[in-house]
């Protein structure tokens, strides 16, 4: 029971550097170990997601599931999931460009107004600028538009997507962003998270997929300011639960870029690439300066013009799963004009405008202008050619959103089922 | 035979080695020969009051370690010895140990004290010895004071030995109220009130029910406070230990008292001698200890229910304790800097000064620049030295707000003292303010740097002139160096200020662990530390000069294998470069190996740098040995499967690695490596895998083996599953009965305390980890069904820990991502189990929705896999 020692340190420094490069290899190991576990768990969830346990189900379940989207292409993109993003930043020019053209989910546009908005749905306001694809890989981020093409070419602080210090050489880690470049203050806006880390999010809520957004992207650094490994800043979007607040917030509030209409996201809709009606735009001149389409001058056509895909049968269909048929052209004009399946071309819509029975369209007054922008990727949506057609004619207003979004909470109010009480 | 034993043991502590030789062998053959008969008879020997005392401390000491041993598989031999003992001799020994107590020698009583404190240490909790506390306490007061004194010191060593809770509370109100009747004033015997006073130290951790009684308390802490007015010195110490003690064990209780202690130990700082001054300056950092642990746990959080709530006695005490303390700085001793092993007033009052700010924060800024503004520049070095210490003392705590405005003002002022000061105590506690003031004030962190590229060039300046200076001031230099490295390291593009300095600051340090004199004040490990965190904080733009330091280094390493003959002393310095110049190539593999064009061009010094590291593990010393496998397991994992090249030869080391039990740093840190292989190599690795498999499993067996290193040996059985795959097949039949019977000892946490909770909860991840790499392993081969048997152990392992409720995130996570490994791999086959499992169930969902987003990442996984395997 002799006195204890008293000794503390003193004039040290808290940890020694032996200690320090002992927990640096601890931490390195651990650090691989679960990127060697994750690789693994990666590999399988792609495998997962197509319901390939066994080949034999694989084709069953195909044929079940997919019995709606049988249309060629369609096929090439379901398996292209997050394992296919590396390979395919290997391809080069217009392969890469088909490829990629595929991997965004497309909003609908907005022609009439969902059930339920203020319980299943978020929005926010869309930046204006370019929507496109980042994605970050061994040490380097690439941008690509709509279209396929290369935006930007650049060193970021997303995970992989710079070589400095703290990138581990793994190789496995990668991000896919969807962003709007926004070029007044030369920044993306992170409007999605498709692949975080070497995470795949594709198969997850868009809940999910903004809560980890907000999350992560902050925490790697992509929103600090440019500097010499992180040449554009990364900046999430505010997102609303789309109630009246919510809702009017998005659409008067201040933001710190240009709005381009607003963006409406279903809550439990997973992260699907093309046309999706779980995500919406909307747009009107109080939130939008492109509201009615502008021709490659930048001027509004005295009419509507419609972009739409020449078939094998002569059939003018829209860029939407399945395609919606405007019209047919006559065998002689093909012939005579030497157009080939598959090209893009642009119409006017006449005087006759659109008709409509029942809500599906009854006939379309279409006049033949010449073949689309090459720069196209894709024909009209079905839902954008109507929004269109409303905007120049009878447009959806806020105020009808905001009437539907107290008529929903009405509902909620009331009981849904009478207790019987004999 | 009895006159023989007292010979031999004389003879054991003879000068003469041919004697002391032959008496240690006798003493043995005896012990081995017949061990009951043994151990009375040393009994006896202690307690017979015609032998010489030499022979009867010897005697009591071979007892002593005859039941004692520090080593934990050593200790448990003895134990069961003991406790298997003939009962006749151990009830002979009992009596001989009570016997001596009242002995007049009193080096026969305090062995005995102490011997006694062993058997009770192994018979109480097993419920043996029923009636020897009984025995002490009774007619205590009765006893003459040598007897009286000897109880009281073996009731206290008994308290350090047992639990509470093998004590019941009868037992220890008697003992307390013995202890305390004691430590009063009106005992006037000295011995036997310095012997109650240390037995209260030990006894306090037995007394918390008294000390929730209020009388009871007030009682014991009058007491206590009465003996540190005691004119024995070594009472006034020994009752500011239990106040000490106290102020740890029942801060929640102390809050009636602290101005009478504040009075008490101001006094004694002020006036007594430096032991008892010293541990009333631990007071105050002991409640500093305290405060901060609460406030850190309240983490700014103040509506949350922490067990203890803050008191804030630093805070309230600040006004009469900063000055107190301050005046403690100006009694330093001259060179106290170049001996290691001094402990005085003046480092005791500031490190605690230096608590202080970290407990109150800002609020102590004010109360201490007065002083430093007095005196820093007054012609006494001592006033100098002072100020210079408070100020450095204060730099962690306070907010950088606070702190900023001050450390520009200075940071000039202490530039120029490093470099002109006459003193070298002043200089060397100046160029350690500098590194205090980079290590909490620089940094991308922060928003006003205080350092600039206008003041950069004569910091660095400053700081390499200062590496020249006296080894205890260059040590210091260095380590401002260091901090002022490490406040780029995750600087963008800013962290490019120090590369214009670098082949001069590279150059400089390298010189310096070349002085004659860089073995004093750990100069040269300073050196070489500084190097590594410069090479680790620097930019792509330094990475040629960096490349250009490995040949260097590598030339370095090289020499020290050179064999010359040296002699033990030279040899151990030799062992102490070694190891530095492998960490310090760590670093560098490390840092070169972490992006491709670097590593490419690096990985022409691979072969060379291998065959050097093989090299260090022919010296015998275990710190080059660990810091040798550390650099390998770094260089497999940037090299990758190429590293097979080495394998053959390196094989026998890593093997050699994992069998040193004696250090198992290096058995832990080899078993690491083995990861680092298993994923640089994938299923290369197969054909060693024999090797490695048999000693990782022999390693778990054994209780050699330090704890610590187990649950690493699981994960790594999860590496080796994921490189090699379905070929683990051969493995099972070893590997899951040992993970089974792990998983089960680890459902319960046994024995409260944090080690045994963190140490139980690295063993479950451990254990997790395994199972997670040999279901991803398996993952579509056509085995999977192999692992069938194993899954509703696995899943009833899941469930308990889930039942349980004590896991920690870490384990959370895993434990989820195993449910999902399980369901992937083994399908639908496993559907039905996952279906009655718990864990698929309300255990996922809590994970879904936990806020630990790595939980929730790995539940996410779980979900989607499960519901594959449970759709039919």
């Amino acid at each position: 029971m002799a006195p204890h020692d008293l000794r503390r340190p003193f004039k040290r420094a808290a940890i020694s550097d032996q200690q320090r490069r002992r927990e640096l290899s601890l931490l390195r190991q651990s650090q691989n170990r679960r990127d060697a576990q994750q690789q693994a768990r990666c590999l399988a969830s792609s495998i997962l997601s197509l319901n390939s346990q066994n080949p034999e189900a694989e084709i069953e379940q195909n044929d079940g599931e997919f019995e709606t989207s049988s249309e060629t292409d369609r096929e090439s993109v379901t398996p292209s999931k997050d394992l296919d993003v590396r390979q395919a930043s290997k391809l080069k020019g217009a392969e890469a460009r088909k490829w990629f053209a595929r991997q965004l989910m497309v909003p609908e546009w907005m022609i009439d107004v969902p059930n339920s908005l203020s319980q299943d749905w978020y929005v926010f306001a869309r930046p204006a600028g370019k929507r496109c694809f980042v994605v970050s890989s061994n040490g380097t981020t690439v941008s690509r538009q709509r279209n396929g093409s290369i935006l930007h070419h650049f060193p970021s602080a997303l995970p992989a997507g710079a070589r400095t210090r703290n990138a581990s050489g793994t190789g496995q880690s990668y991000c896919i962003l969807d962003c709007i470049f926004h070029e007044a203050d030369q920044t993306y806006y992170v409007i999605d998270m498709v692949c975080w880390n070497g995470y795949s999010l594709y198969d997850c809520t868009s809940e999910f997929r903004f809560y980890w957004l907000n999350s992560k992207l902050e925490e790697s650094g992509a929103c600090s300011p440019p500097s010499h490994y992180h040449r554009f800043r990364f900046c999430p979007i505010p997102v609303y639960p789309c109630d009246q607040n919510g809702l009017w917030t998005a659409y008067t509030g201040e933001m710190p870029y240009v709005k381009d209409g607003l963006l409406f996201y279903n809550k439990h809709a997973h992260y699907q690439t093309g046309n999706t009606p779980l995500v919406l735009v909307w747009k009107d001149e109080n939130c939008s300066q492109y509201v009615i389409d502008t021709d490659s001058q930048g001027q509004i056509p005295s009419q509507q013009q419609v972009v739409l895909e020449l078939q094998n049968d002569g059939k003018l269909a829209t860029s939407d799963d399945p395609p919606v048929v405007f019209g047919c052209l006559d065998r002689d004009f093909i012939e005579k004009t030497g157009l080939h399946p598959g090209i893009l071309l642009r119409f006017a819509v006449s005087d006759g405008g659109l008709s409509f029975v029942d809500g599906k369209l009854e006939n379309a007054d279409l006049n033949y202008l010449g073949k689309a922008n090459r720069a196209r990727a894709f024909a009209d949506s079905y839902s954008k050619v109507l929004f269109q057609y409303t905007v120049r004619h009878s447009p959806l207003k806020i105020d009808e959103l905001l009437a539907a979004i107290n008529s929903s909470k009405d509902q909620e109010d009331k009981p849904r089922d009478v207790e019987m009480a004999g | 035979m009895a006159m023989e034993v007292t010979q031999i043991l004389l003879n054991a502590q003879s000068i003469d080695s041919s004697v002391r030789k032959q008496a240690e062998e006798n003493i043995k053959q005896f012990q081995e020969q017949n061990l009951p008969a043994f151990l009375v008879s040393l009994a006896g020997e202690l307690a017979n009051n015609d032998k010489p005392v030499e022979s009867r401390k010897l005697a009591g000491l071979i007892l002593k370690n005859a039941l004692d041993a520090k080593e934990q598989h050593r200790k448990f031999e003895l134990v069961q010895r003991w406790l298997t003992l003939d009962a006749s001799a151990k009830a002979q020994i009992k009596a001989f140990l009570l016997q001596t107590l009242s002995s007049t020698a009193h080096d026969a009583r305090s062995t005995a004290s102490q011997v006694i404190a062993k058997v009770a240490g192994i018979d109480l909790p097993n419920k043996q010895w029923p009636e020897l506390l009984g025995v002490l306490l009774s007619n205590i007061h009765q006893l003459p004071a040598h007897t009286k004194q000897a109880t009281l010191e073996t009731l206290g060593y008994i308290c350090e030995e047992v639990s509470p809770d093998v004590v019941e509370q009868d037992h220890v109100n008697k003992i307390l109220t013995a202890v305390v009747q004691g430590m009063n004033s009106s005992e006037a015997n000295n011995d036997v009130r310095l012997a109650a006073t240390r037995a209260l130290c030990n006894a306090l951790g037995f007394a918390q029910l008294n000390f929730s009684n209020d009388m009871e308390r007030d009682y014991i802490m009058r007491v206590v406070c009465e003996a540190t007015l005691s004119p024995d010195l070594k009472i006034r110490q020994a009752a500011f230990e239990c106040l000490v003690a106290i102020s740890s064990t029942y801060y929640e209780k102390l809050a009636p008292y602290m101005k009478d202690i504040f009075n008490i130990t101001a006094k004694a700082v002020k006036e007594d001698e430096e032991p008892v001054a010293l541990q009333a300056i631990e007071f105050w950092s002991s409640i500093c200890d305290e405060e901060i642990d609460i406030l850190e746990e309240y983490g700014g959080d103040f509506s949350g229910d922490s067990d203890i709530p803050c008191f804030y006695f630093i805070k309230q005490a600040l006004p009469v304790l900063v000055p107190m303390l301050l005046e403690t700085l100006l009694k330093q001793e001259e060179d106290q800097d170049q001996d290691e092993g001094v402990w005085n007033i003046a480092m005791a009052g500031g490190t605690c000064l230096g608590l202080v700010a970290r407990t109150v924060g800002d609020d102590i800024v004010p109360l201490v620049m007065p002083f430093i503004e007095e005196n820093i520049t007054k012609p006494d070095w001592r006033q100098r030295e002072a100020a210079t210490y408070a100020f450095g003392s204060i730099l962690e705590g306070p907010s950088p707000d606070k702190l900023i405005p001050v450390v520009n003002t200075a940071l000039n002022f202490m530039l120029n003292a490093l470099l002109k000061d006459p003193n070298n105590h002043v200089k060397d506690t100046t160029a350690w303010t500098l590194g205090r003031m980079f290590e909490f004030l620089h940094g991308s962190a922060l928003d006003t740097p205080i350092i600039t590229p206008e003041n950069c060039q004569r910091i660095v300046t400053v700081l390499l002139q200062s590496m020249k200076d006296v080894p205890n001031v260059a040590e210091k230099a260095c380590g401002a160096l260091y901090f002022l490295a490490q406040g780029y390291e995750d600087g963008g593009s800013s962290s490019s200020s120090l590369a214009s300095f670098f082949k001069e600051i590279i150059q400089t340090l390298l010189t310096v662990t070349h002085r004659q004199d860089a073995g004093e004040s750990r100069l040269r490990t300073a050196a070489y530390e500084t190097i590594n965190e410069v090479v680790r904080c620097s930019t792509d733009e330094t990475a040629p000069m960096v490349m250009e330091l490995v040949p260097h280094i590598m030339m370095e390493l090289h020499q020290t294998l050179e064999g010359q003959r040296l002699s033990s002393d030279e040899r151990e310095k030799q062992n102490e470069l070694q190891g530095l110049l492998c960490g310090c190539l760590m670093v560098i593999i490390q840092k070169l190996g972490s992006s491709e064009q670097t590593k490419f061009v690096f990985m022409q010094f691979a072969d060379q740098m291998m065959s050097l590291f093989l090299r260090v593990f022919a010296s015998p010393s275990a710190t080059a040995h660990e810091e040798a496998m550390l650099a390998i397991g770094a260089l497999a994992y940037a090299t990758g499967s190429d590293f097979i090249k080495y394998m053959q030869e390196f094989y026998r080391y890593l093997e050699m690695g994992l069998q040193n039990f004696e250090d198992y740093q290096v058995c832990a840190i080899t078993v690491g490596v083995v990861g680092d292989l298993c994923r640089a190599l994938e299923d290369k690795i197969l054909p060693y895998c024999d090797g490695i498999m048999t000693q990782l499993l022999k390693n778990l067996s054994s209780n050699q083996l330090h704890r610590s290193v187990k649950p690493p040996i699981f994960s790594c059985f999860g590496d080796i599953a994921l490189a090699i795959g379905e070929y683990f097949e051969k493995y099972l039949v070893y590997a899951m009965p040992m993970l089974q019977g792990a998983a089960e000892l680890s459902v319960h946490i046994t024995g409260a305390d944090d080690d045994m909770t963190e140490y139980t909860n690295s063993l479950r991840n451990g254990i997790l980890e395994a199972y997670s790499g040999i279901f991803q392993g398996f993952k579509g081969s056509p085995k999977t069904q192999l692992l069938m048997p194993y899954a509703p152990h696995i899943l009833r392992f899941l469930d308990s820990l889930y039942m349980e409720k004590d896991m920690d995130e870490a384990v959370t996570k895993t434990a989820i991502g195993v449910l999902g490994d399980l369901a992937d791999t083994l399908g639908t086959s496993a559907g039905p189990l996952l279906q009655q499992s718990v864990s698929s169930k309300e255990f996922l969902m809590e994970c879904l929705s936990s806020d630990d987003p790595l939980v929730k990442e790995s539940a996410e996984w779980s979900k989607l896999a499960i519901s594959q395997a449970t759709s039919f």
